[in-house]
Formats: C-alpha cells, structure tokens, sequence
C-alpha cells in the first residue's frame, strides 16, 4: 500500500466495510509519520440506522476526496488522516460522537451530518469546543453560526425557486399546493417559510393542504388518496414534498400504484435524490420533479471527472453521486484552500480565512463562502427519467447567494448573517442595528 | 439553410466514400473484398437518400420540434396532430418514448429504434450517422401533456373501439377547447356505446373548459348533467373550474358538485375500508410469523423483523437471477421467491434456534436481549453484503396499477398482499390443526414435559416451530418487498407494530392476531384522515395501553389449565 492511503481512526461499532481500508492503514504509518504529523478530519455521518442510506455514502465521498487530497502532498506538507464516527442515526449520540472528535482526537474539521435534529444536536458542542462543522444538505435555513459552515442550499437556493418554477407556465402555473413532509424541523420550517411566501403570491391559505406523517412512513394509500381529492378542485394542484429518507419509496410507489402522473399532480421533492430513486422503478415517476443545486446528469467536464473518479474509488460503476456529495466536494476543497491560505490550522483563523473562498463547483459555476457562511449556489429543476436520473428542465440565470434568514417569516425578515468585523454576529437585525442573540440565534 | 447543411453532409460523405473505395479497388485483394462490398452498399445507400428523401426541404412543421424552448415543442406536436401529419403519430410516439433525437447541429430529425434509425420525416432507414451526435428531444410536463392530447385526438378515429374509448378518457383528464370540433364529429359517427360515453364526457369536458367561448346555455347545462352522471373526482373538478358561468349554468353546476360530493363521501367509506384491510393485511403477515415464536412457543424473538428483511432481500436475489435467465419475467421470480424465501428464513431459524435460543429457555429477559443482538448483527451483516442503499425489487406488470370497483379504487399490488395474507393464514392454521407436526407443536407448548413422556422429541419440535415462524417471517418479506424499500432497515420498522398485534390479539391464538392486524389497520385508517398521520398513530397506541390495562390477555386470551402454569 502506498502512502496515500486515506488512514482511518476506527471508533464505534460495526463498521465492517471499514475493515479493508484499516487493515491497510495498519501497514502505513511509519511512512506518514515521516512527512509530518497527520492533520485529522473527523467524518460525522450515520453508517447505522435510518439514516445509513443516505449519509453512508457521504462517508465514502470524503474518504475519496482525503485520499486525493493526499496524494497530492496532503495540506501543509502534512497527511490528511480521517477519523470516522457512527452516530448510528442516534440524534443525541450525535454531540456525543461530535464532543470526542474535537476534544479526543482534536480535529481540524468535522464534515457530518444529515437531518437538521442532528446539526442542532452538535450545535451547542462546536460552539462550546469552538470547531469547525461543514453541513452538506439543504435544510430549513434560520440558522447562522460561526463554527458550522453550511454548503447545501438555504430555502431562497431550493424551496423558494422550485415553488416559483410551479408557479411558472413551465412548472403547470400551480394555484393550489400540497406541503406533504415528515415530522420533524426541517419540514415544519420549510413549510412556515413557503406558507408565508405563497401568501405573497396570491395563494389563499384554502388552496394550501399541510399533511405531516412520521419519520419511516410506509403506508400512504390514505395521504395519497387525500391528496387527490385535494387535487380535485378544479384547480392546478402540485405536491411540495419535504418527505424525508426512506419514506419515499412507499409514496412515490402509491402514487404510481394510484395513477397521479406528473401531468396531473407534479410531485416537487425537496429530498429526493439519485440516491434515493436507485430503489425504486421510476417508469411511472417519470416528469416527477426535484429541485437541487446539482445533478448527475449535468455534462461538464468537472462533473465527469469526479463521476469517474468516484466509480473507481468505489469500484462500483453505476455508483450515483448526488447533490450533497457536491456539496462535501465543494465544503472540503474551500476548507483546503483556507487552510493553504492561512498557513495553519488553527480553528479561528481557519474560520475568519474561510470567508471569500472561491471554488468551483461540479456544473460549471464558482461557489464564494459569504460572510453568512452560506455559499453561492445554481438551482436546478430536474425532471425523474425513466433510468433514474434526472433532466435537467429548468435553471436560475444567475448563482443565488444563501440567505441564512428567511424574509418571508416576520421575526427574521430583518436579520442578516455576517461573521466579519465589525459586525461578527449570526442574527445582526440591520433595522435596530445590533446583534440580536449571542451566537447563532 | 437547412437543406443546404443536410446536403452537404451527405454528398460530403458520399464523396468520401467513393474516394475511399477508387484506393481500396485500387489495391485490391481478396482479403480486402469484404470491405469493397461493405463501400459499395454504404454508396448505394447514401446516393439512394440523396436522391430519394433527404435532400427535399425540411418539413416546416418538424422545425418546432427542435426549437430549445418546451413551448415551440409542444405547440409543434399539437399541430402535428391538427393538421394530421402523415407522420404524426410515429414522431410523436417516438418523442413520448424518448426515441426521437435530433442533431446538435443542422437540421434534421431521427427515430432510433431497435431495429435501426430512421428518417422522421420520411420513415426512410438512415445509416452512418453518429450518435454521439445526436441529442435526445427532451420533454417536460407541458410537451407530455401537449403529447398526450396529440395521441388521443389521432387515436379518436381508431379501428378499435378500445383505442377511440381510452383516447376520449384521456381528453376528459386534459380538457382542452380545441378538441371541440374532432370530438363533435367523431361522436356523429361513434357507434360503440362505451366509446360513446367516454366522447359525451370529454366533450362535455371541453365544453365547460376555458377558452370554450360562445356556448350556448342549454349545451352547457347539458355538460354539466353529463358531468354530474358521472360523478367522479375528475367530473368535480370540472365542474368546479368553469369559467365565468351563467347564473343557470353555475347553479346547476353547484347542485351537480353537491350530488357528487355526497356520492364521492360514501364511496370514501369503502375505500377506507379497503385501506385498512390493506393495512390490516400488511400488518397481518408481518405479524403471523411471531404469533408462532412468540404465541405458540413464547419466544420473544426481536430479530423477527430482519427475518423479514432477508426475505426480502432472497426475493431480491430471487429475481435478479429469473430475470437474467429470462428477461421481463419479474413475476416468475416473485413467485419462486415464495418458497426460497420461506426456506431460506424457516432454515436460518432453525440454526438461530439450535445455536443461541434453546439455551435461552424460560429467561425471557436474556433471550430478548440475545435476540435484539442478533437482530444487530443480521442488519449490519446484510448492509456490509449488500450496501446500505435500497435494492430494487421489480413489481410485476400484473401488480401495478389500480382496478375501479364503483367509486372504490383498488391497488393491485395491495389486492394481491390482502389474498397472499390470507392464504399464509389459512396454510398456517390447517398446518397447527390438521398436521402431526401441528398436533405436536401444540403438545409441546401446551405441557412439554407430558408431550416428552409421550415420546415426541420435544427439541426437534422446538427447532421446527421457530423455523417455521422465521419461515413465515420470510413470506412476510416476500409481500412487503412490493410495497416498501428493500433495505438493512427494513424490519425496524415491523418489529414493534408486530408485537402490538399479537399481544393486542391474544398471545397463542392465530385467529386474534386476525382480528387484532385488522381492527388495528382499520382503525389506523379510519383515524388518519381525521387527526394526521403523526396523531393517528399516537392515538391507536393509547387505545391499545389502555385495553391492554383492562384486558391483559388481549383480544382472545387462550382458556385453559395450559395457561394458568
């Protein structure tokens, strides 16, 4: 084995595909200790449990990206090492896997988790051992810290343009909406954003349907049916889905079983993903709709290239990527680049060198890391195919910077996040000019 | 323009290939005759095109098709329709089915088939194109509907009475005002009485459509009755959306929505009916195999649910291997994976038992906690297996989709779970009555140490009644696979709705876990349009506490002296 083996800390329980890759580490580190002490990148993604599906892959893509990086010479002249925990899909074994990367192993970077209850469940722990978090997926927004760096989309780079593409003549010019999510944070403060923004497009709150189901659903036929009759008002009715994980198989199978096709009720899911559509057989999904910053099917040579070399890292060749991937391959090369930049490790300055980063992002755009900690982001309509990827039917014009505060719920419309000096404040109200809470809100 | 390009191409490659040829014949040998022969077909075939089709100008009305905007797309297959192009329906069948490409550059568009690519224009067999060339024409919702409508107004004169039927239904879910005139004379000449009715509806759909300006009163009271006699969501929804109507029209309109509202709450009672004996049925199967570990032989098994999810996963093997010995045959493999399924999970229960669980008799907490274990390591061995992602079970062509019973819409594949359920049921109770095996089971549990005196051997019978439970649990993952992932995480989500059922039942008796899976589904679905999924569930769980507090042995406790040790 050579020396740019990614070196794996195996913590936890169970982590058998990691067997290889540690058996190899076992044989390297009298040749990495050579080139310097290793710098350790802690990996927070449940490899057990609910979440397993979505967020194994995640922990594959940065050992992938580690080991590239290492090859290269690794940063500073030092070897990445990754430690990788298994908070088990456990919200509160979260902090606690979370508290021992940064005060055990002292990382430099944590890139981790998935749902929104797991990154306010760490929340508290890297602003109290001030860390540093690289949050890949799009969530709620209403947030804005200064240890957690969040690379998926805020609301105004997925919710609030997937709803204006349904609005649009395109999109089916939409007068009534279905808000159908799983219950927990992410759905609930999603659909208080798009409620309140429907509003201001002329959408009657009797034109909305709220409908909650629990995390792991499997038994849809009654929601479907509802939603149908919901749809039988004699007005364009389409579905926003904040339906999470595993979920959505069932439904996107009763809605095939009970005949909603995409030109009677699109379906615009918000969590739904490549990944996800490789369990199903999408013949009867397809025009199916998803909003997300980035898909496979999107030809640029940059996408190729790491398509290609995700292939071979994994050594399955129909292996999908998705949008969060993009989002750690974007979060983990600005962190390299900070780093390089600054010249150390150390997390406050890391932090304040962070800001202003440029990286090119997977279909042809920059991502900047703004002072908000949000990154620049193209949104993309995709359409399901028959071959479970997406074509690509819609895009903004521009790169849409992150908003971390919602201007369409009234307790945020006048915050702004903005971590330089002299403001240095996550929730600065720009009307009574101060900083409103004391970190992040 | 267009024309020019297209030419050029191929009088460019004619030329080529003519020039190729004069070397090849030039150094002619006999090796290389296979390749002369090769020239000489290609020639004829391109000078062929060029003289014959390709070289006429484009056909204007195609040019939309290739336009970068879905507007011009679909606008383009609306009036191929129209105006009834002679090739309108092979274009837009290929544009439906993705078949239809076009160049990145120049004009021209491609049908590539199984059997080869062709002209869409012509028809004509095109050979010695690129395909890295060509792009696909791709669709959104708007063109898929445009297509759909294109389809129905071409199928609205069809031989078939089937075809002009379904393309009438198709125009009642897309009604459009332009269809007015097609549909007016093809109801004239409609001699069928189903296709008959359907053409009533969708003209009257389109009638009441917006843009279906300068009606008169009586023809659109006369939609709205033909609506009304229909009385189904999609009637309801038209009627709702018509357009500045009269103040006659709207009240008949308002009194047709009434009627159909009424009509539509009494079939929504059957249909919730439906669903939780759906649910029921679901629930049911998960719930048989532990009614036989944890009923019969008072086995608190917690990996029963990963019994469940490695049947499944056999149905996934299953499958993959008849569909790659004879393709397109997924419900051939469904229906092998039956038996493979119930052996595979009956022979790991049979080792689980032998190896972990006889030393475990009469410690209930040990055996939960070595269980639970268990069920661990089964959900991690699966994942590091299989990966952590879903796997794919196919549902075979007969399971998908739905079938109309009045106003009651039922799923096929949940119909076929409901008859599965019920058929491992009756198996399983003819099994316990009928059988030897069933009589000693029943011995054992009921007073081992009389059962062993008699001389049955009572650990192969123990061995025997757990592998049949996990049997059974595998069957359950057969029936599940067709409606939910097929994942390590699978049996977590069963494990607990199946003790709730057969503790809710009566622990021991087959016929209380019936009665229990399905009081609970129908309850479930009765409550969940009520209070939400979320509260639903909660509520169905503070019933079943509180009559588990009232009657501890559940629905139909077992009598008997058997009981009281």
């Amino acid at each position: 084995m050579s020396n740019d083996t990614p070196m794996i800390s195996r913590r936890g329980f169970g982590q058998l595909s990691l067997a290889a890759a540690a058996a190899a580490a076992a044989v390297t580190p009298a040749l990495a200790a050579e080139k310097g002490e290793p710098i350790k990148i802690g990996i927070l993604h449940s490899l057990s449990g609910t979440m397993a599906i979505s967020e194994t892959t995640l922990k594959d893509v940065m050992l992938m990206l580690i080991a590239e990086q290492n090859k290269k010479g690794g940063v500073l002249g030092r070897p990445l090492e990754a430690v990788v925990v298994d908070p088990a899909s456990n919200w509160p074994l979260f902090a606690e896997k979370a508290r021992e990367l940064l005060s055990v192993d002292k990382v430099a970077a944590v890139f981790g988790c998935w749902t929104s209850v797991s990154r306010k469940s760490v929340l508290p722990v890297f602003e109290e051992l001030n860390g540093i978090l690289f949050y890949p997926v799009q969530y709620e927004g209403q947030e804005c810290s200064r240890n957690v760096f969040y690379t998926g989309a805020a609301p105004n780079q997925q919710a609030i343009p997937a709803v204006d593409y349904l609005l649009s003549a395109d999109g089916g010019s939409a007068t009534r909406f279905v808000l159908a999510g799983t219950d927990y944070v992410y759905p609930r403060t999603t659909n208080q954003i798009l409620q309140a923004y429907l509003g201001t497009k002329g959408i009657k709150p009797a034109d909305i349907m709220v409908n909650y189901t629990p995390f792991g659903q499997s038994d849809w036929q009654g929601i479907v049916s509802q939603i149908k009759a919901f749809g039988s008002a004699g007005k364009k009715t389409a579905v926003v889905s904040t339906v999470n994980g595993d979920a959505n198989v069932p439904f996107y199978k009763e809605l095939g079983n009970q005949g909603i096709k995409s030109t009677d009720i699109p379906v615009m899911a918000f969590s739904v993903g490549e990944e996800e559509l490789a369990g199903i057989d999408t013949k009867p999904l397809v025009g199916q709709l998803a909003a997300w910053n980035y898909f496979e099917s999107i030809k640029t040579p940059a996408n190729k290239a790491f398509i290609k070399q995700w292939h071979a890292f994994t050594k399955k060749p129909k292996r999908t990527t998705n949008d969060p991937m993009e989002a750690h391959y974007i979060g983990f090369n600005m962190w390299v680049q900070a780093v390089q930049k600054a010249g150390t490790i150390d997390h406050d300055t890391v932090i304040d060198t962070l800001i202003g980063i440029k990286q090119p992002n997977l279909t042809g755009g920059v991502a900047t890391m703004l002072p908000n900690h949000h990154i620049t982001k193209p949104v993309y309509i995709g359409e399901i195919q028959d071959n479970g990827q997406f074509n690509v039917v819609w895009k903004t014009p521009d790169l849409v910077p992150g908003k971390a505060w919602s201007p369409y719920v009234a307790e945020t419309r006048n915050l702004i996040g903005d971590w330089r000096k002299p403001i240095d404040c996550g929730n600065y109200d720009t009307v009574a000019k101060r900083c409103v809470g004391t970190k992040h809100g | 323009m267009g024309k020019e390009g297209r030419c050029s191409f191929l009088k460019k490659r004619t030329k080529k290939l003519l020039f190729l040829r004069s070397r090849a014949v030039a150094r002619v040998s006999d090796r290389r005759r296979g390749a002369l022969l090769f020239f000489k077909k290609e020639v004829l075939a391109l000078l062929f095109l060029l003289f014959i089709s390709p070289c006429h100008a484009e056909d204007p009305a195609l040019a939309g098709l290739r336009a970068p905007d879905y507007d011009s797309v679909a606008a383009t297959v609306t009036d191929l329709a129209a105006h009834r192009h002679p090739r309108a329906r092979a274009i837009i069948t290929a544009l439906r089915d993705g078949t239809l490409y076009a160049p990145d550059e120049g004009p021209g568009l491609y049908i590539l088939g199984p059997a080869g690519t062709t002209d869409a224009a012509t028809g004509a067999p095109v050979s010695g194109l690129d395909p890295d060339s060509l792009s696909k024409v791709q669709q959104n919702n708007r063109v898929r509907i445009a297509v759909a409508g294109a389809l129905a107004l071409l199928d609205l004169s069809a031989p078939d009475a089937a075809t002009r039927r379904e393309a009438a239904e198709a125009m009642v879910a897309h009604p459009d005002s332009g269809l007015l005139p097609a549909l007016t004379t093809a109801l004239a000449q409609e001699t069928d009485p189903p296709a008959h009715a359907a053409m009533v509806l969708a003209r009257a759909a389109a009638l009441l459509s917006s843009g279906a300006s300068g009606q008169s009163q009586q023809a659109q009271l006369d939609a709205v009755a033909a609506l009304r006699g229909e009385g189904n969501q999609q009637a309801r929804a038209i009627l709702l959306g018509i357009p500045n109507p009269p103040p006659a029209v709207r009240d008949a309109a308002r009194s047709a929505i009434a009627a159909i509202d009424l009509q539509l709450r009494l079939w929504s009672v059957g249909q919730g009916v439906f669903y939780g004996a759906s649910l029921g049925s679901v629930l049911l199967i998960a719930a048989l195999g532990l009614a036989i570990t944890f009923g019969v032989m008072g086995v608190i098994n917690m990996a029963h649910g990963e019994l469940m999810m490695i049947g499944a996963y056999v149905t996934w093997l299953v499958q993959g291997a008849t569909t790659a010995a004879w393709p397109g045959q997924a419900g051939l493999g469904l229906a092998l994976s039956v038996p493979a399924a119930f052996l595979a999970c009956g022979a790991l229960g049979i080792a689980i038992e032998r190896g972990l669980i006889r030393f475990l008799y009469g410690r209930p907490l040990e055996t939960l906690l070595a269980t639970w274990g268990l069920s661990l390591v089964l959900q991690q061995a699966v994942r590091s297996l299989f990966g952590p992602t879903n796997v794919s079970v196919i549902t075979p062509a007969f399971m998908s989709g739905a079938v109309k019973l009045g106003g009651i819409e039922i799923t096929l594949n949940r119909l076929v779970i409901i008859v599965f359920a019920a058929v491992v049921m009756l198996a399983l109770t003819a099994l316990l009555r009928l059988t030897p095996l069933g009589l000693q089971m029943r011995a054992v549990t009921q007073n081992r140490r009389m059962a062993a005196l008699m001389g049955i051997r009572t650990p192969r019978v123990d061995a025997l009644t757990f592998g049949l439970g996990s049997g059974v649990a595998g069957l359950a993952g057969v029936a599940i696979s067709q409606i939910d992932n097929v994942s390590p995480n699978l049996g977590q989500g069963y494990i607990i709705d199946s003790f709730m059922v057969v503790v809710f039942g009566g622990v021991g008796n087959l016929w209380g876990t019936l009665a229990g899976a399905l009081s609970l589904g129908i309850a479930n679905k009765i409550l969940e349009p009520l209070a939400g999924a979320v509260l639903a569930k909660i509520i169905v769980l503070v019933l079943i506490i509180l009559f588990i507090q009232r009657r501890p042995r559940g629905l139909f406790p077992l009598r008997g002296r058997a009981v009281e040790s």
